[in-house]
């Protein structure tokens, strides 16, 4: 620092050139049109498999709703599930109970609804950390799934809610076998989600959140109100998983309280980890690879599908802690932000 | 007796049989979470192991169930020690997230291997006949298999009490959860008490996995679908803390046994809804540090 310094022309430079890359940083740069022109050549490529191409899409924004919270703000959570469900049995509930069968509206409802809930949650839980706020996650996950379990005459407990009716989509598309409405539907909206969240993360609330992250005392001692920032983060991500889980059920026409596994929180997760936290596009590179695999592997044999995604596991931790993008980092592929 | 008061004991009973359980499993992992802030994720399914081990030890080698039990605490106890020091000693400075992440994998790992070896039907063992049937304590019977299961969770609890409170190793243990740096600079070796502490509470884990055989059934998904519950048990009890573990565990073990008696389409909706309160009004568990 003190040799820096000394040099005022070399300060300014450095200055300056960490200037230039915080205003160019948002900027949209070119392989980020890759993850949509490979959903455009697999609608080619493969238009028998749209249907489980919705399904990669759906939990690609699930996994990009963790990532806000997860990856940006730091905060672990085992039961993301929760809201995944609760914006699945909205729409349920909705079409079932009250005829609301229009299939945007009833997305939106469901980002409402769970965003709701996520702002009530997290004002109570993100108060504490580590294994405390681990626990009330979980448990609260859990509380959600065995309430849907009591009152099984109205959410159809754990036989499930089977054939759910929607609208076309806009008036005009109707899901069809193949799947096709429903591939383009769910990238449609996950392509507006995904510049809501860029904005959000590329904002000065954004650059909060990483602090929070990296450094609470430190945010705290700056005077940034964290409890507050946590919870809006909390209620994003809680309204996007929400809209996730409206997708996943107007797609299948069908949802059960599997929604609020924990095993559903833990694969999202894993999703999440597998492609990279904290850069956005570790949740598409996650999700589709972990969905790929699964797909292929879990029908030849579930039981080395699973000890396979263990040993990933273990592996990523202990020799790629930042996922699949990070790895690419490492070995160059990607621009490095300027010292 | 009155029809509501036989309920009530019947609900204490077993209540206390399932907290003896809760006790056993846990227990290793409070002191080790409360030890080195290490989220173990693998706790159930070393008790899970554990299990597996009962099974092959009584169904194919013929060994008696209880000598079984504790053959295989003696197996996992001494197995767990390699993980502790291969695996889980790079992560102790880790953030919870890796912890969470590898330990669930190993969970995972867990399940498919004995998944592959064991099948996914729930197992049962033979029980000496001392253990089946009821055995009666004058004013009532009660099934022998919680009564075994009682006695051996009190025996443990006076043990480890007098092993925590009176030993000069479990005055170690309490001084290195209390100060970890404190304990070190007097000369505390703490990465070896943590070693022979992560030991003796899988082995205490496999112990309560083989209770659990004739408790739940044993599946390979026994390593998540408790999970949960252990660390409730630790979370509620407060980390490294004997007591609120034993509290936490009679706590949940009696009040869940209630609900499932009184109300039992709620499932596991107590259990949840405690915990949630506990946590909100104390972070730390009953007897946590703040």
């Amino acid at each position: 620092m003190a040799a820096s310094e000394s040099t005022p022309t070399a300060a300014t430079a450095a200055r300056d050139r960490a200037a230039e890359y915080l205003l160019r940083r948002h900027n949209l740069r070119w392989p980020e049109a890759l993850p949509w022109l490979i959903a455009i050549v697999c609608y080619f490529v493969f238009p028998d498999r749209m249907t489980f191409g919705s399904q990669v899409v759906i939990m690609i924004m699930f996994a990009l709703s963790l990532d806000l919270i997860l990856g940006y703000a730091g905060v672990v959570t085992l039961g993301h599930a929760a809201f995944f469900g609760l914006g699945a049995y909205t729409v349920a509930l909705a079409s079932m109970k009250l005829g609301w069968a229009e299939p945007v509206s009833g997305v939106l409802a469901a980002g409402f609804v769970a965003g709701l809930v996520g702002i009530v949650v997290g004002w109570f839980i993100l108060r504490y950390r580590g294994l405390t706020l681990l626990m009330l996650t979980i448990a609260f996950a859990a509380m959600l799934q065995e309430a849907g379990n009591i009152r099984s005459d109205f959410t159809g407990g754990y036989d499930g809610l089977p054939g759910l009716m929607f609208d076309p989509v806009l008036g005009h598309f109707q899901y069809d076998l193949y799947g096709h409405t429903a591939y383009w539907y769910a990238l449609a909206v996950l392509a507006v989600v995904l510049f809501f969240v860029r904005r959000i993360v590329y904002s000065p609330f954004g650059q909060a959140l990483t602090g929070i992250r990296e450094n609470v005392r430190r945010m705290h001692s700056i005077g940034s109100p964290v409890h507050r920032r946590l919870v809006t983060v909390y209620a994003i991500s809680a309204g996007i998983a929400g809209m996730a889980g409206a997708l996943f059920t107007q797609t299948n026409a069908y949802v059960t309280l599997t929604v609020f596994d924990f095993d559903a929180s833990a694969k999202v997760m894993v999703m999440l980890i597998l492609g990279g936290t904290g850069r956005l596009y570790g949740a598409f590179i996650g999700a589709a690879v972990y969905m790929i695999f699964e797909d292929k592997l879990s029908k030849m044999s579930p039981t080395f599908w699973q000890f396979g995604i263990g040993l990933l596991l273990v592996l990523a931790v202990l020799f790629a802690p930042k996922g699949l993008l990070g790895l690419t980092e490492r070995l160059g592929l990607k621009r490095r932000p300027p010292q | 007796m009155p029809q509501l008061l036989t309920i009530a004991v019947s609900i204490l009973f077993d209540g206390l049989a399932y907290a003896m359980f809760l006790f056993i499993t846990s227990v290793g992992l409070s002191v080790t979470m409360g030890l080195m802030g290490f989220v173990n994720l693998a706790q159930g399914a070393f008790a899970m192991a554990g299990g597996y081990i009962v099974v092959s030890l009584t169904r194919s080698l013929g060994i008696d169930f209880v000598p079984s039990l504790l053959i295989s605490a003696v197996v996992i106890g001494v197995a767990s020690i390699p993980f502790e020091r291969g695996l889980y000693r790079r992560l102790y400075k880790s953030t919870d997230l890796e912890q969470v992440l590898l330990t669930i994998g190993l969970a995972f790992m867990a399940i498919a291997a004995f998944t592959y070896f064991y099948g996914p039907i729930p197992k049962s063992v033979p029980l000496p006949s001392w253990l089946e049937g009821d055995v009666n304590l004058g004013f009532r019977s009660f099934p022998s298999y919680r009564a075994f299961l009682i006695l051996i969770g009190a025996i443990l609890i006076t043990i480890l009490w007098y092993a925590f409170e009176r030993t000069n190793i479990g005055a170690k243990i309490r001084a290195a959860v209390d100060n970890r740096r404190m304990a070190e600079s007097v000369g505390i070796n703490v990465d070896l008490l943590f070693t022979l502490t992560f030991a003796l509470g899988s082995g205490l884990a496999a112990l309560g996995g083989g209770f659990a055989i004739q408790l739940f059934g044993l599946t390979p998904y026994f390593a998540v679908l408790y999970l949960v519950l252990f660390l409730i048990v630790v979370a509620v009890g407060g980390l490294g803390s004997l007591k609120g573990t034993l509290l936490a565990a009679l706590v949940i073990g009696i009040i869940d046994t209630g609900g499932k008696y009184m109300y039992p389409q709620a499932g596991n909706f107590f259990i949840y809804a405690i915990t949630v309160i506990v946590l909100l009004i104390k972070p730390a568990g009953f007897y946590g540090r703040e």
